[in-house]
């Protein structure tokens, strides 16, 4: 079988020595982890290597040898290599050797114990020790965790260097009695403002939780519980951001490390989405704030909200003539028409009631938008649904208008035909009817027919008037919930830092002798965009469409309410 | 060693194949499709910039100059980036896997390695593209649950795609190296 050596490119410039790592059995390669260099006690090695093994959990042991010679090979170096080979005894005992600067190695094996003496295949696999370690292999998406886990060998690979790490703490400035070689052993490096940072997050986090602990200690007291304010606060969708944002705060903020990988990308992603919101949401406070821009939009509300409800009565005054030419029933159509007529009318005295303190209003609402630019968006999309609520009122009045009517109509027809709805059944039945139930529902029926056009009309009308504002609202929330859900972290990383989130390795084929092994270079494939969105995609608080397009016509069709965009907490009807 | 052959694709165009062996277990199988041609490119751009500047003759906006020179440079970037693929290479290495590489105009590389516990054969399908029933390889996957079972096709060559003769050759390369796997494992 072929055997795979993965070498540490750091590696190829140290001194001679023997070569520890991890022998991968099932693979047939060795994992090469560290060079130690002469001179040494192999009882001391030894010793070192079980502390290793005892701390990592990962079985290192010495696997071969490593000889770096500037000049030509000297015999009694390759004597003393093999005799090393009796000492620490592994099989099959690796034996490297570099002459000068050629960048082309012998590599053989020593085999005491094999049942077949052929020459096997060798294959050295150069690779990246601190990108490798500090990587993490996805899965493929769509497997199983647990599938993927035996299925691939790389994972084993990546696994065996990122555990490692306590191999690599000491470097050749420590005075000990084993000098290693491996990624690090020209000294550790860490960032002075990374250390701080660590330092000061702990009574940060303290001192965030305790405050959170009292904010929601408010929220959730009984005071806020009774009933018109309970409802109020399920309609506002503002209300559900600042309770999803709390939330967020709530898991940055705990004092429990993160146990994985996934974890810590998530609390990542919610501190780096927090820190983008706010300080949109600032940028926009210093522009409303600014020349008083909040005083002009407090100065065109009014105006908008009469010039709406101008087009309306308008609407409302062609409707009751001859809409598109359609001759509508003259009675009814006055009817609705005045009684809706008369609803703009309250609504434009109270519009007009609250005028004088509109800007106030507004001057201390725009100030939460350094909450967040979600908080600013949630609000505005409130704002727009308290403006347009006579549109919502007549949207209701006509679907259940219509609505009646349609049942009305489905049910007189059964009668026209001798049927009826079994409830028991849940099916249409025959039945037999007086002559006078059949005179009567035969009239009613007729006029209901009749005042069809009518209702529909009304009914068309205000049901696109209130799905145009349906869609402005959801558009809003489209962009709150972008915000809300992006891993932002997770794509700069992936930007600045592409080996850190790894789909796989790719192979270089580097240039070749014969006789010599093949030589490999295994580079990390950093898995695309839409990948890592797909992974690390924030859970949000809502989820559309509710309805599929079937059914919202068939509700509309039968003038059942509608409402589209559907929040976790709703319970299904 | 490498040798280039010349052959042609499903639609006529030619194509080159270039088959290189590193090592006993270990072959790299390239096919280059026919580079971007400067006739066709000059052809492209000058239809857009007469269209643009008979629009600019009928509205009298400048504007209508500016975006065509912006579309055409946007547009340029996108296929050479996204759209040209000049390169598709298999590189089968004994014991470690097989990996699909694909080289764009502009010099992108798109990886994708498969391990070779994941692979379970190599093999030639027939398929339905448009009007016409063409031959593609393809990478079985190993189902883990099922030891018969495919999970998945990963098709390969599939801008280029070469018409049989070229395919029977990289067919026979593979299974080479494939066959090299049972005989060590038995």
């Amino acid at each position: 079988m072929v055997l795979k050596v993965f070498f540490p490119s750091c590696c190829s410039s140290a001194d001679s020595g023997i070569l520890i790592g991890r022998w991968i059995s099932e693979q047939n390669s060795a994992v090469i982890l560290a060079v130690v260099h002469f001179p040494f006690i192999p009882v001391q090695v030894k010793h070192y290597l079980g502390e290793v093994q005892r701390v990592t959990k990962v079985s290192v042991s010495v696997l071969g040898s490593w000889s770096n010679s500037k000049q030509e090979k000297e015999e009694s170096l390759s004597e003393f290599l093999e005799d090393l080979g009796t000492i620490f005894c592994h099989e099959p005992w690796i034996q490297i050797s570099k002459e000068g600067d050629s960048k082309f190695w012998s590599c053989s094996t020593l085999q005491k114990h094999s049942k077949n003496p052929q020459e096997e295949e060798i294959i050295l696999v150069y690779y990246d020790q601190r990108k490798v370690m500090l990587s993490h292999l996805h899965p493929p998406l769509g497997t199983a965790g647990q599938r993927a886990e035996d299925t691939s060998k790389l994972s084993a690979i990546f696994d065996t260097v990122a555990r490692s790490q306590v191999l690599f703490m000491t470097d050749r400035y420590d005075e000990g009695p084993i000098k290693l070689t491996h990624w690090q052993s020209d000294g550790m490096e860490a960032s002075i403002i990374v250390e701080l940072l660590k330092q000061a997050s702990v009574p940060a986090c303290m001192l965030l939780t305790f405050l959170l602990s009292l904010v929601s200690g408010i929220c959730k007291s009984r005071v806020l519980k009774f009933w018109p304010l309970s409802f109020l606060w399920s309609k506002l969708s503002t209300c559900e951001q600042l309770g999803h944002r709390l939330q967020h705060l709530q898991a940055i903020s705990s004092n429990k490390k993160a146990q994985n990988q996934h974890q810590l990308m998530r609390k990542a992603n919610i501190f780096v989405s927090l820190l983008i919101d706010v300080a949109l949401g600032m940028l926009l406070m210093s522009w409303l704030y600014r020349k008083n821009h909040i005083g002009h939009l407090a100065d065109t509300l009014i105006p908008v909200a009469d010039h709406v409800a101008e087009e309306l009565q308008d609407l409302l005054q062609w409707l009751m003539g001859a809409p598109a030419g359609l001759k509508m029933n003259r009675a009814l159509d006055q009817v609705l028409g005045r009684f809706f007529l008369y609803h703009i009318h309250l609504w434009i005295s109270y519009i007009h009631l609250l005028s004088p303190f509109i800007e106030m209003i507004l001057w201390y609402v725009g100030l939460s938008a350094c909450l967040g630019l979600t908080v600013a968006l949630c609000i505005a999309s409130d704002i727009i649904a308290l403006l347009t609520f006579h549109i919502y009122c007549f949207y209701v009045y006509g679907a259940r208008l219509y609505c009646l009517k349609i049942y009305g109509l489905s049910s007189l027809w059964r009668l026209f035909r001798g049927k009826k709805w079994n409830v028991l059944r849940q099916r249409v039945d025959s039945c037999s009817y007086d002559l006078d139930q059949l005179f009567i529902g035969t009239l009613l029926f007729t006029i209901l027919l009749f005042l069809l056009p009518t209702t529909a009309l009304y009914y068309l009308v205000f049901t696109l008037l209130r799905l145009l504002v349906v869609i402005v609202q959801g558009l809003i929330h489209l962009l709150v919930d972008l915000i809300d859900s992006l891993p932002l972290y997770s794509l700069i990383l992936r930007l600045c830092r592409s080996y850190r989130l790894a789909a796989g390795v790719k192979f270089r084929v580097l240039e070749q002798q014969d006789g010599k092994p093949l030589r490999l270079l295994m580079q990390i494939n950093p898995l695309s965009y839409g990948g890592v969105v797909q992974m690390y995609r924030l859970p949000t608080y809502s989820c559309y469409p509710r309805d599929s397009w079937a059914s919202l016509c068939k509700k509309l069709f039968l003038g059942e309410l509608i409402y589209p965009w559907k929040h976790k907490g709703d319970k299904q009807n | 060693m490498a040798e280039e052959r010349r052959f042609r694709s499903a639609s006529g165009a030619p194509i080159a194949l270039r088959c290189r062996q590193h090592s006993a277990s270990c072959r790299e199988l390239a096919v280059r499709g026919p580079r971007l041609q400067l006739r066709s490119l000059s052809a492209a751009t000058s239809a857009v910039w007469l269209a643009a500047y008979g629009l600019f003759a009928l509205s009298e906006n400048s504007m209508v100059l500016s975006a065509a020179i912006f579309i055409t440079l946007i547009g340029l970037i996108i296929y050479l980036h996204f759209v040209k693929i000049d390169q598709e290479s298999l590189l089968v290495i004994g014991s470690l896997g097989i990996q699909v590489t694909s080289s764009y105009a502009s010099g992108k590389e798109s990886t994708t390695f498969i391990e070779m516990g994941q692979v379970k054969d190599v093999v030639i399908n027939e398929a339905i593209h448009m009007q016409k029933v063409i031959y593609y390889l393809c990478i079985l996957l190993q189902d883990p649950e099922d030891p018969q079972g495919v999970s998945e096709v990963v098709p390969l060559f599939q801008s280029s795609k070469p018409r049989l003769d070229c395919l029977i050759e990289v067919y026979k390369s593979c299974q080479e190296i494939l066959e090299q796997r049972k005989t060590a494992s038995q």
